[in-house]
C-alpha cells in the first residue's frame, strides 16, 4: 500500500485502495436494468479532493446512472463506493451529507416559490435554517430578485439556476452537475463556469457530466470518458491533450504538385485535391525531427509554399476518436 | 432521526394543502353538508331512530369516515405520486432521509389533513344534528389511528400509481364502495343474517362500527375487534411500506 493510501473495507466487501486526497473512490461497480441493460460494467474510479472532474460519454454511455448510484438514487448491481471514507450502502446518511445533486432535466416544484424550494433541500439534509446562506446562494445565481417567485413563472435558465442553488442551499463538499449546461445560452454558460471555478476556490469538489467538451476543455481538471457502461480512459486533461492530441502543419504551396514527392515518405502526408495544399499530421508527443525538421525536408525536396499554418487536434477530437474507435 | 427532513417534508406537504384549501378542505365539507341534507333532513326525517339515535346523529361517524378515508389516501397518494411524477424525488432519495422519516413527513402530513377535516366536519355536523361524544379519547384514537392507517395506504398507492388514473381507481372503486356498503348510514343489524356476515368481510365495518361506538356507546362489532382490526390494517400498511423501501419498489431502479 502507498505512503498515501488508506484502505477502506465493510463488513465482509472488499477493501478499497483510495489516497489520502481521493473523495469518492467507486470500485468494481456494475449496474444492470430490470430490462437487461446493461448501464455499468465494472467501473473503477476515484476523485480527488477538491478537483474539477469531467465524466465524456455519447447519450447511453452511463454517466446519469454511475452518478445516481454514487448520489444513492440507483443501486448498484455490484461494486462499492465511498464517499469521503463513508460507504453509500452502510453509511448512507454522512455520505449524502457531503453530496450536492443538479440533475440534468429541470424537475423543479412548480407551484412553490423560490425560497422555498431552496430552504426545503437544505431541511432535507438535515440543516436548520441558514437564511444568510440561502440570500448568499441566490444572490450568487441572480435569483434573489425571484426569491418570492413562483418557480412556475422562471425561464429555463433560471430553473437550471435554480437547480443549482438547491443543490448549494447545505453547503456541500462535493458537487455533481449532470449536464449543467444543456440548453442555456451562451452568457448563463460562462456564469456557471465562473461558479464552479469559485467553488473549487473553496475546496468543493466538482464532478460534471456534459455534452460540451468546450465546457470541459474549458473547466475540467481530469477527464473520464465512458462508453458503453465501460470507463475508458481517466488521463488529467493537459496530459490527455498532449498524449492524444496530435498536429497539423499545412502548407499553401507556391506551385501545385501532383503527388507527394518521394522525398517526403515517412510522413503522415494529405495533398489537397487541387495540389495546392500539403498537409503534415504528427503527434503532439512526437519530437522525432519536429516541425523544423519536416520544413527542411520541404526546402531540400525543392519545395517553395508561401504560407503556412498550424493546428492542434481539440478534446473533442479526442473523444470522437475514442468512442468511434470504441463503438 | 433527521428530524429537520421531516420537519421540512411535513411543513411542505401542508403548504400545499394551505394553497389548495377548496379542494381539500371546502369541497369535502360542502360534500358532508349536502349528505345532511338529503339523509339528515330530507330523508332522514322519516327514519326515527337507529337503535334510539336520531337517524341524522346516527349518520354523523360514518359521514367523517367516509371523508376521513378518501382524504387520507388522496392526500397521501397525490403526496408522494406528485414529485415521482415531475421527477422531483430525486431530492429526497439523495438526501440523508430514512424511509421511516419519509413516511413521517409525507403520511403525517396527510393523516394531519385528514384529521384537521374530521373535526371540521365534526363541527359541521353539530349545527345540523345534535352531538353527543361518550367515548372523546377513544373516539380521537380511532380517529387519528384510522387516518394514519389509510395514509399509509394511500402513500401505498402514490408509488404504485403509475399514471393520474390509477389514483382515483382505489377510492373510488375500492374505498368509496365499501365505505357505503360499511354502515356509514346503517347499522349492519338491519342486514338479513346471509348479508351481514357478508358485511363482516368488509374490513370499514370494523372502522365505522368502532368510531360509532365512541359517540354513542354502541356498536356492530364487539369495539375491541374494531381496535385490533384497525392495529391489523395498520401493521399491514407498515408492512408493505417496509417492504416499498427494502426492495425500492417503484423508487429506486
Amino acid at each position: 500500500m502507498g505512503r498515501d493510501q488508506v484502505a477502506v473495507r465493510g463488513f465482509g466487501a472488499p477493501a478499497i485502495l483510495t489516497g489520502m486526497d481521493d473523495i469518492i473512490a467507486i470500485s468494481g461497480v456494475s449496474k444492470t436494468y430490470a430490462s437487461g441493460f446493461v448501464a455499468l460494467e465494472g467501473v473503477d474510479l476515484t476523485i480527488r479532493r477538491g478537483e474539477i472532474f469531467a465524466l465524456l460519454g455519447p447519450n447511453g454511455a452511463g454517466k446519469t446512472t454511475l452518478i445516481s448510484i454514487v448520489c444513492g438514487i440507483v443501486r448498484a448491481t455490484s461494486g462499492r463506493v465511498t464517499v469521503d471514507g463513508h460507504d453509500i450502502v452502510r453509511d448512507w446518511r454522512a455520505a449524502r451529507s457531503l453530496i450536492g445533486l443538479v440533475p440534468q432535466e429541470l424537475t423543479t416544484d412548480a407551484f412553490e416559490s423560490v425560497w422555498n424550494t431552496v430552504s426545503f433541500t437544505r431541511g432535507l439534509f438535515g440543516l436548520r435554517a441558514k437564511p444568510a446562506h440561502i440570500e448568499s446562494v441566490l444572490r450568487a445565481l441572480s435569483l434573489w430578485d425571484k426569491k418570492d417567485s413562483r418557480v412556475m413563472t422562471l425561464s429555463g435558465g433560471m430553473k437550471r439556476r435554480l437547480l443549482i442553488a438547491k443543490a448549494l442551499a447545505h453547503e456541500p463538499r462535493i458537487l455533481f452537475l449532470d449536464e449543467p449546461t444543456a440548453g442555456v445560452d451562451v452568457d448563463l454558460r460562462h456564469d456557471m463556469w465562473q461558479l464552479v471555478s469559485r467553488l473549487r476556490q473553496e475546496g468543493v469538489t466538482v464532478i460534471l457530466t456534459t455534452h460540451y467538451i468546450e465546457e470541459a476543455e474549458e473547466m475540467a481538471d481530469r477527464v473520464g470518458v465512458i462508453n458503453k457502461g465501460e470507463l475508458v480512459l481517466v488521463r488529467n486533461k493537459a496530459d490527455l491533450l498532449h498524449e492524444l492530441g496530435s498536429k497539423r502543419l499545412s502548407l499553401r504551396l507556391r506551385s501545385p504538385l501532383a503527388r507527394v514527392p518521394e522525398a517526403l515518405a515517412g510522413w503522415r502526408l494529405e495533398l489537397s485535391s487541387d495540389g495546392s495544399e500539403l498537409t503534415c499530421l504528427y503527434d503532439a508527443k512526437d519530437v522525432r525531427d519536429g516541425v523544423g525538421g519536416f520544413l527542411e525536408r520541404v526546402r531540400e525536396a525543392g519545395i517553395e509554399f508561401t504560407d503556412l499554418s498550424t493546428t492542434e487536434s481539440s478534446l473533442e477530437d479526442i473523444f470522437v476518436s475514442l468512442v468511434r474507435g470504441r463503438n | 432521526m433527521n428530524i429537520e427532513a421531516v420537519r421540512a417534508i411535513y411543513m411542505f406537504e401542508m403548504a400545499r394543502a394551505r394553497r389548495t384549501v377548496t379542494q381539500t378542505i371546502v369541497s369535502p365539507v360542502i360534500s358532508t353538508s349536502l349528505y345532511f341534507v338529503v339523509f339528515g333532513a330530507a330523508i332522514g326525517s322519516r327514519i326515527q331512530s337507529v337503535g334510539g339515535i336520531g337517524y341524522g346523529s346516527f349518520i354523523v361517524p360514518g359521514l367523517v369516515m367516509l371523508s376521513l378515508l378518501a382524504q387520507s389516501i388522496s392526500n397521501a397518494s397525490f403526496g408522494i405520486y406528485f414529485p415521482r411524477f415531475t421527477g422531483t424525488i430525486y431530492e429526497v432519495l439523495s438526501a440523508p432521509v430514512s424511509p421511516l422519516e419519509i413516511v413521517l413527513g409525507y403520511a403525517g402530513a396527510a393523516a394531519s389533513k385528514s384529521i384537521i377535516l374530521g373535526i371540521i366536519i365534526l363541527a359541521t355536523a353539530g349545527i345540523f344534528v345534535p352531538l353527543h361524544v361518550e367515548h372523546p379519547v377513544w373516539m380521537l384514537a380511532f380517529l387519528v389511528l384510522t387516518a394514519a392507517t389509510f395514509s399509509l395506504f394511500g402513500f401505498i398507492i402514490g408509488i404504485w400509481a403509475d399514471g393520474f388514473e390509477k389514483l382515483q381507481i382505489v377510492p373510488l372503486l375500492i374505498v368509496t364502495p365499501l365505505t357505503f356498503l360499511g354502515g356509514s348510514f346503517y347499522s349492519i343489524n338491519m342486514l338479513p343474517p346471509p348479508w351481514r356476515t357478508v358485511a363482516l368481510f368488509n374490513p370499514v365495518v370494523y372502522l365505522i362500527s368502532g368510531f360509532r361506538w365512541s359517540f354513542y356507546g354502541m356498536a356492530d362489532v364487539n369495539v375491541a375487534v374494531s381496535l385490533g382490526m384497525t392495529a391489523v390494517f395498520l401493521a399491514l400498511a407498515l408492512l408493505i411500506v417496509a417492504w416499498i423501501f427494502r426492495t425500492g419498489y417503484r423508487l429506486k431502479a
